[in-house]
């Protein structure tokens, strides 16, 4: 391992996707994300590799299209608004079956909303934000170090399944600088038989596709891709756990959330109150099971979004029985705030839910309507 | 004579395969496919080169030609082209696009690959229609032309727009090496447009910029026609408003001569 070096988030995306064997970058301009295209504009081609400026995100995925079809490691980044134009591209990326890597540095929304950090994309990354049936791998990192390892890895999972990874991370994860330790590991992707271009030499032609008119063979290839669906969930699944063991509330949260719960929870406990946490590191496959089986001890979970909360339907998906679902949610560029998390803890643990909290964005015994 | 004397002078391409064509009576699709693949044999590029089949009737090439081939998203043909000839420069790569793919939706991507100067060479099919989705107003279709959705005929005057020449726009962008406009509705023209492809494919081969060749074809079935009648039709309503000739040559802007 190398010496540790103080970087920015997105910078250090860019760095780890270069040390991961990306042939091929393209992106559009758009905050918070930008010190990412900036950082890819001048080390690729010092390294002899594709860089490009697209006209616009549609285009910047297409050319990721078309690279990945041509066998390339390759890549695009965004926010919110542009990851919404790069829909058709994803699903299209799922339908011809390329490996291929997005990051979306989250920023507030709808519509052009503003550029604070923000984790209202959950839905579209982890339900489909296009058209088709698909899923891809999510990944939220929770610091800069993740961040890179993450990226590292996201590649080797986009190859593996020929299927695009995103990586989800938000204002603070892209914005912030932390020290960063790169991993010396050398990339090995794998042999692609199915790419395009290149002499044949005898090859077969090859085939790019997601269309096919003839009856059943659509319906063919989401069954495989159903299949593919099913080896990640089983191989790709990351979370971690604090104090699970003896947790009475368990908090829920992912990414920079997942920080500011994590310092909830040393303070709860250093006041007796017993917390603990779940922090999905891939928000799909989302970790169902493992939330289940904690439900059958800790009967009080709160889930931290900054939304109007969306994973919080994937805990409640997950079967809590008995267990009761608290949220915090802050939308539209809002930080979840240490006091207002330890409130409703207090209201939960201490005051036995008597009277009543003011809380912003605090919903109680969260339902699904 | 007899069958051992005789010599074959012309034939299927061997890139096509022994498959009935999609296309319907009178298309021009099959004729500029003939053309382009009788030059890929010429070239002897078939070993390394990537078809790009757009959304419209001649994505439906991929289901006959024994090239590498791409589908993309409608209209996005040349960002993807871009996207393989970035990563393989050696690589041939033929964009064949509709005029709905390429001057409608595909208007961005198509304008700014051109810009850049990428190294792919262009095939923009021109029917003024909408083929596949069943005669829609394209944004070629001609002032009082009809079609599905304005099947009293285009009226600019009704905010329809105006019959977009691709050429013309393309003129103006420094990364243009060669544009042309041809058509197919003689065997004349037919040469000329295989001419006029031949120099496209020498500006990729030379490394030397963008070229793109636009060809005027019928389609009878949605224009309502018989093919003779559209070929006529491509005569004497379309060539006047799309004019032949050479727009663009070496990098430098032409007067159009037929």
């Amino acid at each position: 391992m190398g010496e540790p070096v103080f970087m920015k988030g997105n910078e250090a995306i860019a760095e780890a996707a270069i040390r991961a064997g990306l042939n091929s970058y393209f992106g559009y301009p758009i905050t918070p994300q930008n010190e990412l295209i900036a950082y890819m504009s001048v080390h690729m081609p010092a390294k002899g590799r594709t860089f490009i400026q697209a006209e616009s995100e549609i285009a910047a995925i297409n050319m990721v299209y078309g690279a990945a079809a041509a066998g390339m490691r390759s890549m695009t980044s965004s926010s919110g608004p542009g990851i919404s134009l790069k829909q058709e591209g994803i699903s299209y990326l799922v339908g011809a079956q390329l490996p291929a890597v997005i990051v979306n540095i989250m920023r507030g929304g709808p519509g052009l909303g503003n550029i604070a950090p923000s984790q209202a994309d959950y839905f579209q990354a982890c339900k489909g934000g296009g058209h088709g049936d698909y899923h891809m791998v999510v990944y939220a990192p929770a610091s800069v170090q993740e961040a890179t390892e993450v990226t590292f890895k996201a590649f080797d999972v986009a190859d593996r399944y020929r299927n695009p990874v995103l990586i989800l991370g938000d204002a603070v994860i892209g914005q912030m600088m932390e020290p960063v330790v790169f991993s010396d590991a050398t990339p090995s992707p794998p042999p692609k038989p199915w790419a395009l271009g290149g002499v044949r030499n005898g090859r077969k032609p090859n085939m790019i596709n997601s269309l096919s008119l003839e009856t059943g063979v659509v319906e063919e290839w989401n069954w495989i891709f159903k299949a593919k669906f099913e080896e990640m969930k089983k191989n790709e699944l990351m979370y971690e756990t604090f104090h699970a063991e003896d947790a009475e509330l368990m908090l829920v949260a992912y990414g920079i959330t997942s920080r500011i719960c994590k310092q909830v929870m040393q303070q709860a406990r250093a006041r007796g109150l017993k917390v603990g946490l779940i922090r999905p590191i891939t928000l799909w496959p989302f970790p169902y099971q493992a939330i289940a089986q904690f439900a059958a001890k800790t009967k009080e979970f709160l889930v931290v979004e900054m939304s109007l909360g969306q994973m919080i339907e994937d805990v409640k998906l997950s079967g809590l029985g008995d267990a009761a679902l608290h949220f915090h949610g802050r939308p539209g560029g809002g930080i979840p705030q240490e006091r207002d998390i330890m409130e409703i803890i207090d209201h939960v643990l201490v005051n036995k839910r008597a009277g009543h909290i003011a809380t912003r964005g605090t919903v109680i015994d969260w339902q699904i309507s | 004579m007899n069958d051992k004397d005789m010599i074959k002078v012309a034939g299927r391409s061997s890139l096509w395969d022994d498959k009935p064509s999609p296309y319907c009576p009178g298309c021009g699709h099959g004729v500029v496919h003939r053309v382009v693949c009788e030059l890929i044999e010429e070239y002897k590029l078939a070993d390394n080169c990537v078809f790009m089949a757009p959304v419209g009737c001649s994505i439906l090439a991929y289901t006959f030609l024994g090239l590498d081939m791409c589908q993309s998203a409608h209209g996005r043909t040349p960002a993807v082209a871009t996207g393989i000839k970035r990563s393989l420069p050696d690589t041939f790569v033929l964009a064949y696009q509709g005029d709905g793919d390429l001057a409608s939706i595909g208007m961005a991507e198509i304008i700014h690959a051109a810009n850049r100067g990428e190294h792919i060479t262009t095939i923009f099919v021109n029917n003024a229609i909408y083929g596949m989705t069943g005669g829609q107003m394209a944004p070629t279709t001609l002032e009082g032309q009809t079609a599905s959705t304005c099947m009293d005929g285009r009226d600019a005057s009704a905010g329809m727009g105006y019959p977009i020449r691709i050429c013309e726009l393309l003129q103006s962008l420094d990364g243009v090496t060669y544009l042309a406009r041809t058509t197919v509705h003689t065997p004349a023209n037919v040469i000329k447009t295989k001419k006029a492809i031949k120099n496209a494919f020498e500006v990729q081969l030379n490394r030397k910029g963008f070229s793109l060749v636009e060809v005027l074809t019928s389609c009878p079935i949605n224009w309502g026609m018989q093919p003779l009648e559209a070929l006529d039709f491509i005569d004497q309503k379309m060539v006047p408003q799309y004019p032949l000739g050479e727009f663009k040559v070496d990098g430098k802007s032409a007067a159009p001569q037929a």
